[in-house]
């Protein structure tokens, strides 16, 4: 059940409350190189107006697809850029996904996104950045979080990287102890029912992890006869756990397949291609919706830079990059010029740089903060003050 | 006077027609046999769940995480051990998220021996409970009291674990919830028939709201030269032995803590105070038991107070409890051993 671990040795720099200055939410200011790069990639929309049709594009507008892309880059360049504070010393600790933008960013556009029974919760793993980007989390709101500073909406700077929580878009607290949202969304599908609002419960995990018992739990609860749960179940398939390989794992031909023997409709997907996967969760999507029943979904994807920091957080050049072959294929297609696509990974690049510079003068968490929030309204927790 | 299961039913039904509590769940708990233990019977909002207690409360995070009330139950004690991570998670949501997700969610489980239930229907789990920052623990030890616990776990917007004696279930109280109706009436009201069930719905009293504060605790006896601390089954035991010692000329003063977290430590360190002498008894075993907490904290803060050494009357540190009665009587606190500690703490001479 510990899915991190051999955290990394390394103390990074603490700073003194006093030292930092007290802003909290300044603005990124672009230079005019990065502002540049935002107009053409507009520009880039409005000049290349066709739309494919079906083909490599399943399609999809061309709007779409470009948004699609700048997401994806925006997830990726994002994720380098944690990689990379955690390399400077100015993070403890880094994972993440990398390797997972062409599932999680469609995913996180396909979703009904706000806060209660009647929009769709989210139950991810630690890899869900891609998701989140495209549900609208800034670069800056996750720097805060992997350097730990109180400014940190997730979590206060109490947890790793990638542990987002977002209420106001029903992302339910992601958590170190692999497989445990299995459950906590069978809670979530179970409200959303009662609501009878059309909303569904997402809940993804790694492959590995299906070896707990949660995973099992999910699928026995959300299949029940006459009690069917709305709830899109799915893994994400790397091959990986931590260092242990598929084959070293599973004996089933599918992690789908487990699936099928609840009666649960089932799909294997290469989630390497947005297309293929925003078409795939789109029409889940629909199926749980329509008739209310949960839908199981294997995404078959990529772990560039391994497990976490812990194994080096280095890229995997044999891995396939969802990223650069979808971007590949938007230029051979002229969706894309090459010079506006290479302007919109300077953007970001700026954006995260600009980032990490101004979250490093954020305040940290203070020592006597560890009572607060224990209970709610931070009521006393501390047995010397009962 | 209604016993600990009716008090409990009727606390659930005011909490489902009054607090907005939707689901009441756990294995068995609904509809036809109302749980093992009879305390679901009748409720409108009961359901029964797969046979799984990892499921069952990760269902209850889910339900918070969406600002519902739900109450879940673990049938016994004895089998909420494989949910310790998510109990420690339901416990730490609202702390790691920076005060993003509160978990309203209330967990009721039996606890505790003397049903000869053998190992695995014995179990306490105070002293693990007590281990589980962000969560509240209660143990009630009247039937009146469980109600009004209930009702307060339910209201209160963290997770609150509900222990039930479960040797006290079908013991009746000494004080009326209010609003209760006489004991006849009441069981021809909510105890469901025996046989045939299907036609069968409760028809519920009229209670009052009636919340026992978390964090407070009671005075159930009051005396002069020892304090006793206990909760739950044992609480009863500890009054008993109190009305006798009183006969010999012995003034002895017992707490029932009623909450094991936040606890109510000015009630306990005023009688102390009082007293210089006290003896904390429970259950549950006795190497990290929580009472040796309570001790701690008397020696730190009321050192120059005491007359005696503090004692603790705790389970034996063996693994389970066996079903023979020589075994569990020498494994669980005994009469005799709580007696024997109060006479030794009032003899002691400083």
């Amino acid at each position: 059940m510990q899915p991190v671990r051999q955290l990394s040795k390394k103390t990074s720099q603490k700073r003194s409350p006093k030292q930092v200055p007290k802003q909290t939410s300044q603005k990124l200011k672009l230079t005019s190189k990065g502002a540049k790069a935002a107009s053409l990639s507009s520009n880039v929309k409005k000049d290349l107006k066709k739309t494919p049709k079906a083909g490599p594009f399943g399609g999809l507008s061309q709007d779409l697809l470009l948004n699609m892309h700048d997401l994806m880059v925006k997830s990726r360049v994002l994720e380098e850029r944690l990689i990379k504070i955690y390399k400077a010393g100015d993070a403890y600790f880094w994972i993440g996904g990398p390797g997972e933008e062409a599932w999680g960013v469609t995913l996180g556009m396909l979703v009904n996104k706000g806060q209660g029974p009647k929009h769709d919760y989210l139950h991810l793993h630690y890899r869900c950045t891609p998701t989140l980007v495209a549900m609208g989390l800034s670069m800056i709101d996750s720097i805060r979080l992997i350097m730990n500073r109180s400014t940190d909406p997730s979590t206060g700077g109490r947890n790793f990287s990638n542990h987002y929580c977002f209420p106001q878009w029903n992302v339910a607290p992601v958590s170190s102890p692999i497989e445990v949202q299995y459950v906590m969304a069978l809670g979530t599908a179970h409200v959303q029912k009662r609501h009878q609002a059309n909303a569904l419960t997402v809940v993804t995990g790694g492959d590995a992890g299906t070896a707990e018992g949660d995973f099992a739990s999910c699928l026995v609860w959300a299949s029940r006869r006459g009690q069917e749960l709305p709830i899109l179940i799915t893994v994400q398939n790397n091959l990986w756990g931590i260092s242990t390989s598929y084959e070293g794992q599973h004996g089933e031909n599918q992690i789908a397949d487990r699936a099928k023997a609840f009666n649960i409709r089932s799909r294997v997907i290469n989630a390497n291609d947005p297309v293929e996967s925003y078409l795939a969760i789109q029409e889940e999507m629909q199926y749980i919706r329509k008739t209310g029943k949960p839908s199981f979904i294997e995404a078959k994807l990529s772990r560039l830079y391994g497990h976490s920091s812990a194994s080096g957080a280095n890229l995997i050049s044999h891995e396939q990059d969802c990223v650069k072959e979808f971007e590949k294929k938007l230029i051979q297609n002229g969706l894309i010029k090459e010079s506006a696509a290479k302007l919109i990974w300077e953007k970001y690049e700026e954006e995260g740089f600009e980032a990490q510079k101004i979250v490093r003068t954020e305040p940290v968490p203070t020592p006597e903060s560890i009572w607060e929030n224990i209970y709610v309204g931070s009521e006393n927790a501390d047995w010397r003050k009962f | 006077m209604a016993n600990m299961a009716q008090a409990i039913r009727m606390a659930l039904n005011y909490g489902e027609t009054h607090l907005g509590v939707k689901d009441i769940f756990g294995q068995d708990v609904g509809a036809p046999l109302g749980g093992v233990f009879t305390a679901t019977q009748g409720l409108k909002n009961s359901w029964n769940t797969p046979l799984d207690e990892r499921g069952i409360i990760g269902m209850a995070m889910g339900i918070a995480m969406t600002g519902e009330r739900c109450v879940a139950e673990i049938q016994f004690g004895d089998y909420i051990f494989n949910t310790i991570d998510l109990l420690k998670i339901a416990g730490n949501t609202l702390w790691v998220t920076n005060g993003n997700y509160p978990m309203p969610m209330v967990v009721m489980t039996p606890v505790g021996a003397g049903i000869r239930g053998s190992i695995y229907h014995s179990h306490s789990f105070d002293a693990w409970a007590s281990r589980l920052p962000g969560w509240k623990v209660v143990m009630p030890s009247t039937p009146k009291d469980a109600y009004g616990l209930l009702i307060a776990a339910i209201k209160d917007p963290n997770p609150v674990l509900f222990l039930k004696p479960k040797a006290l279930m079908r013991v009746r109280g000494q004080e009326l919830i209010p609003g209760e109706p006489e004991e006849r009436e009441l069981k021809a009201m909510i105890d469901a028939p025996i046989g045939d069930r299907t036609k069968w719905t409760a028809k519920w009293p009229q209670l009052q709201e009636f919340e026992v504060p978390i964090g407070q605790a009671a005075i159930t006896r009051e005396g002069e030269q020892v304090t006793v601390v206990s909760y739950g089954r044992h609480l009863l035991l500890c009054n008993q032995i109190a009305d006798e010692l009183r006969e010999e000329g012995l003034s002895v003063e017992v707490i029932d803590l009623r909450t094991i977290y936040p606890y109510d430590w000015q009630t306990v360190k005023r009688s102390i105070q009082k007293t210089g002498r006290v003896v904390f008894v429970n259950e549950d075993t006795e190497v990290t038991n929580f009472a040796e907490h309570l001790v701690y904290r008397t020696t730190q803060e009321l050192f120059y107070d005491l007359l005696a050494r503090p004692q603790v009357v705790a389970g034996k540190n063996v693994p389970g409890i066996g079903l023979h009665p020589n075994l569990e009587d020498a494994s669980v606190p005994q009469k005799h051993d709580i007696v024997e500690a109060i006479r030794s703490a009032i003899a002691e001479v400083p």
